[in-house]
């Protein structure tokens, strides 16, 4: 997956949990779950939502992969085998 | 076949705080066909926006209140022209034991209660709505209130282009109007309600490895939170604790009929909202969390049932994500009892005389002292620490 379109899904993702967040002010390294204040029922969800969204497979030892725009993209450049 | 019954909708009462409503939705219109049970308008009761059920079946055959327009519990909205449900014979005036309990208290004469539980029979939130309606004034208050969207717009997909969303004042009210409703609700809590307080802390070793064991080869959509299982280990602990599961009406315990255990939601714009999750303890742990998510993210974005605002019989609150190690909450009235679980934390755990680390997580229990004493919770703590430690048996 290139980075371009794992950047789009992570997004999206994020776009499903927090309608409201500004994404473009959050940073590539920040804690999501502080800085957009999700739950871990949020936290999950997005988990969930980019699992689907790109195919790949995520483990809950990858998920501390995830809490970060950064970490999810590339896990999922390096996972995901779609396009 | 006996003549048309004539019935009314009113405002509900959807929980102890409430004292006016917002029809903010019709979802039928005069002519309709309705069933008991089915939604039949959507009521925004300043903290959030409930479907409200038909307690009749039966035609639509006029709407009394407009979208927009507040007027308080009680008041009539609409006019159901009503089929008997059982056109021949006798109705049967069956009455479950918690509604027979309020009745008798809340001086009801059961026999003008309109049932609407199966086969017509009479349930508790029958018997309130009809102690409701005798006491409610019926002015309507016409105070005239914008009807707002359903939901906040949610955007679907990021695009540079789209501008931060617009100052909302409405929005700005309904957060004003919840926190109004909150502070009344707990200063009623904390007026009447002697508090009690314990806590205890639970290994969850046993608990987390079980979970990662079933997780393991499961989708992500099909995975269990800790959540689910502490949920699950309060709701059943109620069951075997049944006098913290229940009301406290007019200086008596009504012990509840089941545990729906109520969910203490954190809404994203601030303020609380504690739905029920009906019939916790016999649910499966798939679909505790399936109902969990689907709750939560109703509570959220918009959408609850009436029952689910009306019939919690204890509450849950989780405040584990929020990073704190314990939290001591404020009984909801009328209900008895406040489970409040923390933050799963490693920390050093002695066992069989030998230290080590384990993840824990500290339970609290804060309970009317009029309805229970210090024995009854702590026997509510050790059951949820048993459960927690044989997260099998959930």
């Amino acid at each position: 997956m290139t980075p371009q379109r794992a950047r789009e899904l992570v997004e999206a993702a994020l776009t499903r949990v927090a309608p409201d967040a500004d994404l473009a002010a959050l940073a590539p390294d920040a804690d999501i779950r502080e800085a957009l204040e999700l739950d871990s029922l949020d936290f999950l969800t997005y988990v969930e939502t980019l699992s689907e969204s790109s195919g790949c497979r995520i483990e809950e030892d990858d998920y501390p992969a995830f809490t970060t725009v950064a970490g999810g993209a590339d896990f999922l450049v390096a996972h995901a085998s779609a396009p | 076949m006996k003549g048309t019954e004539r019935g009314e909708f009113l405002m509900p009462s959807l929980g102890a705080d409430m004292e006016s409503g917002t029809v903010a939705e019709w979802l039928v219109k005069p002519g309709d066909q309705i069933r008991r049970g089915d939604a039949i308008a959507v009521i925004d009761t300043d903290k959030a926006m409930i479907e409200a059920e038909s307690f009749h079946t039966g035609t639509v055959e006029s709407l009394l209140v407009e979208t927009g327009h507040r007027v308080p519990v009680g008041t009539p909205l609409a006019v159901i022209a009503a089929v008997p449900p059982h056109a021949a014979g006798p109705r049967a005036r069956v009455a479950s034991p918690l509604a027979r309990t309020l009745a008798a208290r809340l001086g009801v004469d059961l026999s003008a209660v309109h049932g609407t539980g199966r086969a017509g029979t009479i349930r508790a939130e029958d018997v309130r709505e009809a102690a409701e309606r005798e006491t409610t004034t019926r002015e309507t208050a016409a105070r005239g209130v914008e009807p707002r969207p359903r939901e906040r717009p949610r955007r679907t997909a990021p695009g540079p282009a789209e501008a931060r969303p617009q100052p909302d004042h409405d929005w700005e009210r309904r957060q004003e109007t919840m926190r109004q409703a909150i502070a009344r609700a707990m200063a009623r809590s904390k007026r009447e309600i002697p508090h009690y307080y314990l806590s205890t802390t639970v290994d969850m070793s046993a608990a987390l490895s079980w979970l990662r064991e079933r997780n393991r080869d499961l989708p992500v959509s099909g995975r269990l939170l800790p959540a689910a299982v502490l949920l699950k280990a309060a709701a059943r602990a109620a069951t075997e604790v049944p006098r913290l599961n229940g009301f406290w009406v007019d200086d008596a315990f009504v012990p509840g009929e089941a545990v729906h255990l109520g969910v203490a939601v954190s809404l994203k714009d601030g303020g609380l909202i504690a739905p029920a999750l009906h019939d916790a303890a016999c649910r499966e742990l798939d679909d505790l969390m399936a109902a969990l998510k689907d709750l939560v993210s109703r509570a959220r974005t918009g959408r609850l049932r009436s029952a689910e605002m009306t019939e919690a019989t204890i509450t849950v609150t989780n405040l584990g994500d929020q990073g704190v190690e314990s939290v001591h909450g404020v009984i909801y009235p009328p209900q008895v009892a406040l489970v409040g679980f923390g933050k799963i934390l490693d920390r050093p755990w002695a066992v069989d005389g030998l230290l080590g680390v384990r993840p824990v997580v500290t339970v609290t229990l804060a309970a009317d002292h009029r309805a229970t004493d210090g024995y009854t919770g702590a026997r509510f703590l050790c059951t949820v620490d048993r459960l927690l430690n044989h997260p099998e048996t959930l």
